[in-house]
Parts: structure tokens; C-alpha cells; sequence
């Protein structure tokens, strides 16, 4: 992380507040921290923020507020975020079928690290992983902290049709795919839940900076859980400012 | 219902202002590649500026109208014509049930813009009515036109009997060769001085890959000094990237919210809707413009619209149907097409 912020411009309308040039937990607690301050003083002229892993991209409205303008009253929430204040976060809980026609690659993921099937899925549900920030396509969340032991490399060839909900790994990566696309992950399981829905008020489940909590369900869970989910009834588990299982290398 | 797609044209869909506030869920933000264009013509047909319309790329459409509104045509000038007849663009015009708007070529720019006064009726995902055709949302079924599809109206009917039109002095020019203006960074710091220096003195040309979602640029290679990748950060409309092959590609409208190389300047709105007019072998120079620049040319260009929308609203005429009339004149005979002004 920088000693001090870094704002970079980006065009008339935005700039660029960056604050490492890693990916780390401190940085992405610090952006955390950040939105909400940015939020909750609303400086004038913001129109969108942006999170990423190391930076928070700022859309501002160029006829109420410019550059300076902008730094200036970044400059001030920066103090109040730095200045300790809750650091709130939730934890969402993923259910997941693994193995079978779901995760198609399991056997191959333990054949490869030398482990039995249901070890892989004990190391993937055992640690939380969070959520860096979104991109690549609606909803997807780009998570860190798997454990090496699980790590496995991309399909040497890429399938052209991955269903929504698959849950992969590639190389020390892991993900969920949050709509129909073609890819080379590794596809350990699915789950039921929708994590994109653009007709539903909250059209994207996952925020950057939540863990990511993988739980093990059966086929018949799955196809409760699914029913569930298609008539609206289903309610993922959050726990918010929960204990975080972080894995240990 | 109120037209029907006879011809679909090369790829035309529904665009408004985008889907902002979503970007950082991963979604795209889509919406006009010509903010101008598309904020004039709705300016003409007394809309909201920002009120979806019919984005045209190269081919125009063919559209059956079937109910009574009207519409304004601006952006690029592809020829557009009522039951054959040319008809004037940046101009309200009015359009009866089984009249058909067609295109018949490209005089100049790359992209036309249709607003209709009773607005269209799709529905509004996340927001906005822009159709994002790599996300499958927006728009008509969230893709470009196709044959026999049919959209409806908003509103009822026609509330409005006044026309009006733009001046000559506020229509774009639209050139085969423009200068863009850009503002230095995010990573600027990330090339050579001397690769600056090429970046602005030479000209680059837009290659076939150009889209919505960007313009791969082809020119003199730009040198990097950290190497091309970054840990990815946010993309805005008109980041310039250069990746490791040192070509740089312009960031467009149904561009990704993130990405993960370097950027070496931005593009200056005025100046996106420029671009938004330039196709496949357009050629680009760059010129750099310093913050404080920016952002008196940002206030010129928002104070061109409130001049637009005064003398739209100053300068009206009754709207009626083009008229053709025949004329003999010293034994030769004319047919005018006439739009009588009240």
C-alpha cells in the first residue's frame, strides 16, 4: 500500500484513487472503508465509484466539481476512513453440489493434486475467500485465498458453454460463473443460487470486499435450493461481520 | 405498435444514456456511442435529451411507421428518405401510419440517430433502455434489430404539433481524418518520453476491428518502459490502452468496466462523439490537452446544447406532412418536396 493515495486523471469526468500496486487484504479493506466513506458524505459532483483491486475508479460530474476539486474532498473522507471506524463486511454463503454431471472436473483436480475427491472439496468449503472486486462479465467476482493445495490448471481446451452457477478452478484461482459463457476452468461443482439477474432489484448478489463461503450440498439439495430460487423463496445466508476462515499456506 | 423492420440495416439497436451505476458489479454501461447526436435529436422531438433512440450503424434500417409521430434524424448522414423521397436531417419531421423511412447510403460519418417523440416502449434494465448485445439485456430482447420486429410507443399518442430544426453552424462536419483531444495517465508514467512524443506527432488509422466496445488503432508502436500489464483498475469511456504490442485501442461505449492494461491518456467527451463518426480507415491525431483546458472546452460543449435547445424551442414551425408538388416552369417540369413553415 502507498503512504499516500495517488490520484491519476482519467479523462474530464474521472480519475483514478489508487492505493497500492498489489493485491492485498490491507489494500482492499482500505478501498472497503473508502466507498462506504464516499458514500456517506457524498461529496458533491460523484456520480459512480468504481472498485477494483487497488484503486477506486471515480465518475464525477465535471460541471459540478473538477480535478482539484475532487482531490481536495477525497483528501478529507480519506482522513475519516483512515481513522479506524467499523470495518463492516458480510459473509456470503454459497451452496454448492460438488462432483457429478456439476463439476465435471473434480476427479481430475484430485487426481491431479494427489488427493481424494472428498479432500478437495474439504479444502475448497474449509476457508473463506474474498471478493477482490467484479468485472470480465456481470456478476463475476474475481476471489482470492484458495489454498495451493487445490490448484490446478486451466482445460487445455476451453469448453464453449459453461452453465451459470459452475464453480471452477484455475491455477491458484477459484471462481463462479454467473451466467452461460464459454471458458477453461477447472468445474469442481454448481451452485443453485443466481448470482446475476438483471429483471431483479439487486441484479448482482455479490459486492467487492464480502467473503465467499463455499457449503456442501447434496444433488437433493440442490434441486430444493433450485426450485426455490425459480419461484423467488430462496434466501442465501449472509453473516455480516462474522469470523472469517482465512486459509492458512 | 407502432413501426415495423422491414430491413434491419447493419446493426441497429436501442441506446440511451447507459447503464450507469452498475459498473461496479461487472456490468458494462453501453448507451449512444454519440452522445451529440443522439441528445440533438431528442432536443428536435422535445424529448428528455437522454431518451432512448435508434442507434444506425453504416446501413440504416427500413421501418413501416403505423402509427402518426415525430421523429428527428441526426449523426451521420446516410441518405434517409420517406416513401422514397429524401427528407431533411437534424430536423422534426412528421410520419403518418404506412410511411417508410429508409436509408439509401453513406454521404458522411458512420452513425445516425433516430428519435421519436412518443418514445420508445422497452423496458428499462437497470435503468436504462440500451441494449448491450454481449449481455444479452436492453434494448428490443436485448440485441440488434432483425425483420418483422415490432415496437411499440410509450405515449398514447402524438402530443405534439411543432416542429423545429438545428442551425447549420451547430451540425458536426464529419472528416476522414480529425484531431482528438486527450487528457495525459492514468499511466502515462508507464512509457517511454519518446513514445509520448510518437503517440501525439504521429497518425494512427482505425483498423477493421473497430466496434462498440472499441477501436484497435494500427500506427506507430508505442514503447513501453514498466512493460504493458497492470494490476486491472477501472476503464471509463475513451481510456486508451496499449497493450505489450504497443497499437493503442480505444475504449468505446460497450466497453468492460475493468481491465488489466495500460493506459496511456483519455479521450475528452466533446470529442468521443467525433469518433463515435469514424469507421475503419478514419485516421486519428492525438493532441493533448492539460486538465484546466478540459475543462473549459467540457462547459463550451454543455453550454452548445442549452444554445440548441433556446433556438429549437424559439424557432418553431406547425409540423405537417412533406408535400410534393409539381411545377412547370418555362416548359420544364419540377417536383419539390415541400414542408410548409408556420
Amino acid at each position: 500500500m502507498y503512504d499516500k493515495v495517488k490520484y491519476l486523471p482519467a479523462g474530464d469526468s474521472s480519475l483514478t484513487m489508487e492505493f497500492g500496486n498489489e493485491i492485498s487484504v490491507e489494500i482492499n479493506k482500505m478501498i472497503r472503508n473508502t466507498v462506504s466513506a464516499i458514500k456517506n458524505n457524498s461529496p458533491e459532483g460523484i456520480k459512480e465509484l468504481i472498485p477494483t483491486y487497488r484503486s477506486i475508479q471515480i465518475l464525477y460530474d465535471p460541471l459540478v466539481a473538477d480535478f482539484k476539486k475532487m482531490v481536495v474532498s477525497l483528501e478529507e473522507i480519506l482522513a475519516l476512513a483512515t481513522d479506524g471506524g467499523e470495518d463492516n463486511y458480510r459473509i456470503v454463503e454459497i451452496p454448492t453440489c460438488y462432483g457429478s454431471e456439476f463439476g465435471p472436473d473434480l476427479s481430475f483436480v484430485a487426481e491431479h493434486n494427489n488427493l481424494t475427491q472428498e479432500e478437495v472439496i474439504n479444502i475448497h468449503t474449509g476457508s473463506d475467500y474474498l471478493l477482490y472486486m467484479l468485472g470480465f462479465t456481470p456478476g463475476f467476482g474475481y476471489l482470492g485465498g484458495m489454498s495451493e493445495k487445490i490448484a490446478t490448471p486451466r482445460l487445455q481446451v476451453p469448453r464453449t458453454i459453461i452453465p451459470a452457477g459452475s464453480v471452477g478452478i484455475a491455477a491458484t484461482q477459484t471462481g463462479i460463473y454467473p451466467i452461460d459463457s464459454p471458458g477453461g476452468w477447472q468445474l469442481i461443482g454448481r451452485t443453485p443460487v443466481k448470482l446475476y439477474d438483471p429483471l431483479s432489484d439487486v441484479p448482482v448478489l455479490l459486492n467487492a470486499g464480502d467473503y465467499i463461503r463455499f457449503k456442501a450440498i447434496s444433488q437433493e439439495e440442490f434441486e430444493e435450493i433450485s426450485k426455490a430460487v425459480e419461484k423467488n423463496e430462496y434466501e442465501v445466508n449472509i453473516i455480516h461481520n462474522g469470523e472469517v476462515r482465512l486459509n492458512v499456506l | 405498435m407502432s413501426f415495423k423492420v422491414i430491413k434491419p440495416g447493419l446493426f441497429t439497436t436501442i441506446q440511451d444514456k447507459g447503464r450507469y451505476s452498475y459498473q461496479r458489479f461487472g456490468m458494462s454501461v453501453a448507451g449512444a456511442m454519440d452522445f451529440f447526436s443522439l441528445r440533438v435529436a431528442n432536443l428536435l422531438v422535445e424529448n428528455d435529451p437522454f431518451e432512448a433512440a435508434l442507434e444506425t450503424t453504416f446501413l440504416g434500417p427500413t421501418l413501416e411507421f403505423k402509427e402518426h409521430d415525430v421523429i428527428a434524424i441526426t449523426g451521420g448522414d446516410m441518405s434517409p428518405k420517406i416513401n422514397n423521397r429524401q427528407i431533411p436531417m437534424w430536423m422534426s419531421v412528421y410520419v403518418k401510419p404506412g410511411d417508410i423511412l429508409s436509408f439509401s447510403g453513406v454521404k458522411s460519418g458512420l452513425r445516425s440517430y433516430i428519435a421519436f417523440s412518443r418514445k420508445l416502449d422497452v423496458p428499462l434494465i437497470m435503468g436504462s433502455r440500451s441494449t448491450f448485445t454481449r449481455g444479452k439485456i436492453g434494448g428490443f430482447q436485448g440485441r440488434k434489430l432483425a425483420e418483422n420486429d415490432t415496437i411499440g410507443y410509450r405515449d398514447k399518442e402524438l402530443l405534439k404539433s411543432t416542429g423545429s430544426y438545428v442551425k447549420k453552424e451547430y451540425i458536426p462536419l464529419y472528416e476522414k481524418e480529425v484531431e482528438i483531444r486527450v487528457i495525459l495517465g492514468p499511466q502515462d508514467d508507464y512509457f517511454m518520453d519518446e513514445s509520448l512524443e510518437t503517440f501525439f506527432k504521429s497518425t494512427y488509422t482505425i483498423t477493421n476491428e473497430a466496434d462498440r466496445m472499441g477501436y484497435r488503432l494500427d500506427g506507430e508502436k508505442i514503447i513501453h518502459k514498466k512493460g504493458a500489464d497492470i494490476i486491472s483498475d477501472g476503464i471509463v469511456f475513451g481510456s486508451i490502452q496499449v497493450p505489450g504490442h504497443g497499437m493503442p485501442i480505444i475504449m468505446m461505449a460497450d466497453r468492460a468496466t475493468t481491465g488489466g492494461y495500460t493506459k496511456i491518456a483519455t479521450v475528452i467527451t466533446p470529442d468521443l462523439s467525433k469518433l463515435a463518426q469514424m469507421g475503419p480507415g478514419s485516421k486519428i491525431n492525438f493532441r493533448e490537452v492539460s486538465l484546466a483546458q478540459a475543462s473549459t472546452i467540457y462547459k463550451d460543449y454543455e453550454d452548445t446544447f442549452l444554445k440548441i435547445k433556446e433556438h429549437i424551442s424559439s424557432e418553431k414551425f406547425n409540423i405537417s406532412e412533406i408535400r410534393s408538388l409539381n411545377l412547370n416552369i418555362d416548359g420544364k417540369k419540377y417536383s419539390i418536396d415541400v414542408n410548409e413553415l408556420k
